[in-house]
């Protein structure tokens, strides 16, 4: 069994677990939203097995290396972390209906690299051959699947405190009413970006530890250096208005989908449209 | 005059004390930091009239959008920000002080109302026996609390996690350490370059050119130059390529010799792993040929099989033993990424013929038997090459990079403090057949809720 067919299946399984999750908010049904939930898992489980299954592939070519080397690699990384994101989430605090919000971004990230990106293992240039690199993606990733939690969730947060405002109460029929409440919402919103915010302080220490290492300079001002900064600012902004000006609500839900924006274009953007030192973008 | 004066400093304080400041500070500087991406930084003249009209380019100099990191407003944002969240550090860390040296003890009733959790708990037995068991029930579900007495009530109190309030001081400090170590290099670091060409050494360096200048005269470079106190000088550099041609690894032999005797002998060192000598770091960046290359090659006669050698310089032609003229054109150590097909080093000749036709065409190391195929009188192999390289260095002194590691370790202390614990308080009033429990955390309340919930679980139980 090679993974690029085990990909698939993970690829296939968050599908699943979309469309289970969307008939879910149809359907108002506890069990269908567990199923969701498993497919997601399952998907996970194979992902896993199936990066592992790379990582030792690379080894068999002679280039060994962590699946963690360019864009194809980062992006099913990406999918994987959010997933994982999740299951802390969907375990903890048990809201099926954010499934139907944070699994697709997942299905996205799996779609787009089976289908749009050359999935071939390169053998590693000098400048990523460090255990920086492990350590730098994943911290970075975690906290770039953090944000896309929030983001989900702050959609969620918009479409039913708007559902909430215009209706004065949520009908009981509703699909909405599924939804947690605008006050849960909002509250998770904030806790995802806590766990993103000090897993983004990492990465970009760890980043600037590796720069250090490799090239004598900690920080050069490099566009991904510097947007990655950027999407610092924003949720640092985010964390000082909600700690401690009550900007909570609509306002919160708002900024954490900007961060998000400069997430995907601190990740993408940067490489796709400016040129700097990550060049896996070419790939 | 003294209340205005009062007034103006007061709202200037405020000013400096405020988070709409700090969350218009991070804004702008991120609007600031998106600038300086979009426009290209410290870029030629020449370049910026390609991309940009002359008003466009006076507007943006004046606004120093060409060097935005190092423009006075870009720094200026940077200062204010650090004054401000020492503003406020300086305005909340007497109240979490206070904290820690006078603790509330006493649950009375302007305590009671102001706490969230609170619950009142009928029960049998003396104030003392309570006490007993409530400070035993506190010390193994919570924390050892200290017990106050007041008028024939006793009061419990205790704590958890009372230093996480310190976390957002350790925060913020940190920044601050981390712009000290920034300065401290800035003013006390340089970053050079330096080429070392195989087998000679240098002990002199160049610092890279201040931003904007793109030429410079002999003086300037003169000031731009370091004595390291030490030769460093580079044995060997290899470079190596993978099967499909890509870069495997650049490679440089350096040995550090200082007084006329090697300090460090022979030390490899690759991308990933520089050298340090004396708080100077020596970084593999680059190669490039040192001089011209010798290629050797070898002509077979196709009819008689005599076979002569010869060595090509890039620049010169040499005459064949026919009367007509070989030249090396361009070579390079692998084809891979030119032609997937093939693998090894090739070099392209011409071949200058009396007749005066030139032709050119590749000779292949791995595969001598390619230039049979062109059907020439003479069958030609490339041997070898003699080439000379020099390793480009990227060379760094950076004193205050370990206090920016300092500043990072703080900071990440400081926000698993602050964002990971809570300082939770909880209070007990024991009366006779009468106990009242109330609690808060300074965060996250609806877990102490939880937490609070269960603890009255237990409670109820013993």
């Amino acid at each position: 069994m090679s993974s690029s067919f085990l990909f698939n299946i993970t690829t296939l399984s968050y599908l699943v677990s979309m469309v289970i999750f969307f008939v879910f908010l149809g359907s108002r049904n506890k069990t269908i939203g567990y199923a969701g939930s498993i497919a997601a898992y399952f998907g996970f489980i194979v992902q896993t097995v199936a990066i592992g299954l790379r990582w030792k592939e690379s080894y068999v070519l002679g280039v060994g290396h962590a699946p963690l080397s360019n864009l194809y690699e980062s992006v099913v990384f990406f999918s994987w972390t959010i997933i994982l994101i999740f299951a802390l989430i969907d375990f903890k605090y048990k809201y099926q209906a954010v499934g139907a919000f944070v699994v697709p971004f997942a299905l996205l990230g799996m779609a787009w690299a089976q289908l749009g990106l050359h999935s071939g293992i390169d053998p590693l240039v000098p400048a990523l051959q460090s255990n920086w690199l492990l350590y730098h993606v994943i911290t970075c990733f975690l906290g770039y699947a953090s944000f896309a939690v929030a983001c989900g969730v702050s959609i969620m947060y918009l479409i039913k405190a708007r559902h909430e405002s215009a209706t004065g109460n949520v009908s009981a029929g509703s699909i909405i009413a599924l939804f947690p409440s605008a006050k849960m919402l909002d509250d998770l919103n904030y806790k995802a970006i806590m766990i993103g915010f000090p897993l983004l302080t990492l990465g970009i220490i760890t980043g600037a530890a590796w720069a250090n290492y490799a090239w004598g300079t900690y920080w050069s001002w490099d566009p991904k250096e510097t947007w990655s900064l950027i999407v610092w600012f924003i949720y640092a902004a985010f964390l000082h208005a909600r700690i401690t000006r009550g900007w909570v609500g609509k306002r919160a839900a708002v900024l954490s989908i900007i961060g998000f924006i400069a997430t995907i274009f601190c990740y993408l953007g940067v490489n796709l449209l400016l040129s700097g030192l990550h060049s896996y973008g070419g790939g | 005059m003294t209340t205005t004066k009062g007034n103006f400093a007061s709202s200037v304080w405020n000013f400096f004390c405020s988070l709409k400041l700090t969350i218009f500070l991070l804004i702008g500087l991120a609007v600031a930091s998106i600038i300086g991406t979009v426009v290209q930084q410290n870029a030629s003249p020449e370049q910026y009239l390609k991309e940009y009209s002359e008003a466009t380019i006076r507007l943006f100099s004046a606004l120093n959008f060409f060097d935005m990191y190092h423009s006075w407003w870009f720094i200026l944002l940077l200062y204010l920000l650090t004054v401000n969240l020492v503003a406020c550090s300086i305005k909340r860390l007497p109240r979490d002080l206070k904290m820690v040296s006078t603790p509330t003890l006493i649950l009375n009733e302007g305590l009671e109302k102001s706490l969230s959790c609170v619950e009142h708990h009928k029960t049998s037995g003396n104030a003392t026996t309570l006490r007993d068991r409530m400070v035993e029930f506190l010390r193994q579900e919570f924390a050892a609390p200290q017990v106050t007495e007041d008028k024939g009530v006793y009061h419990l109190f205790a704590q958890k996690n009372l230093y996480s309030r310190f976390g957002v001081y350790f925060l913020h400090f940190s920044i601050i350490v981390i712009f000290i170590g920034a300065m401290t290099g800035s003013y006390f670091g340089y970053k050079g370059f330096v080429n070392i060409e195989e087998g000679s050494g240098v002990s002199e360096v160049y610092k890279r050119p201040a931003v904007g200048e793109h030429m410079e005269t002999q003086e300037q470079l003169a000031k731009r130059t370091i004595n390291l106190g030490f030769t460093v000088r580079c044995d060997k550099f290899t470079v190596s390529f993978y099967d499909n041609g890509a870069p495997k690894e650049f490679k440089s032999i350096l040995s550090v010799i200082e007084n006329g005797k090697p300090v460090i002998d022979r030390r490899p060192i690759i991308v990933n792993d520089p050298l340090t000598y004396k708080g100077i770091t020596f970084y593999q960046a680059s190669y490039s040929p040192a001089g011209e290359p010798v290629f050797h090659l070898t002509a077979r006669n196709r009819k008689n099989n005599t076979q002569t050698k010869l060595a090509v310089r890039q620049s010169d032609r040499i005459a064949l033993p026919d009367g007509a003229y070989l030249q090396a054109l361009e070579y390079t150590q692998e084809i891979k990424p030119f032609i997937p097909q093939l693998s090894g080093p090739a070099l392209k000749v011409a071949l200058i013929t009396k007749t005066g036709e030139p032709q050119s065409f590749l000779l292949l190391r791995n595969y001598p038997d390619f230039d049979v195929e062109r059907g020439g009188d003479l069958i030609f192999t490339y041997d070898s090459v003699d080439e000379k390289w020099q390793t480009g260095l990227q060379v760094a002194k950076d004193p205050g990079v370990w206090i920016v590691w300092a500043g990072c370790a703080l900071m990440v202390i400081g926000i698993c403090m602050a964002f990971f614990l809570s300082h939770r308080r909880i209070w007990v009033r024991v009366e006779s057949g009468r106990i009242t429990i109330g609690g808060t955390a300074n965060k996250n309340q609806a877990a102490f809720q939880l937490f609070f919930d269960r603890l009255l679980e237990k409670l109820g139980k013993t």
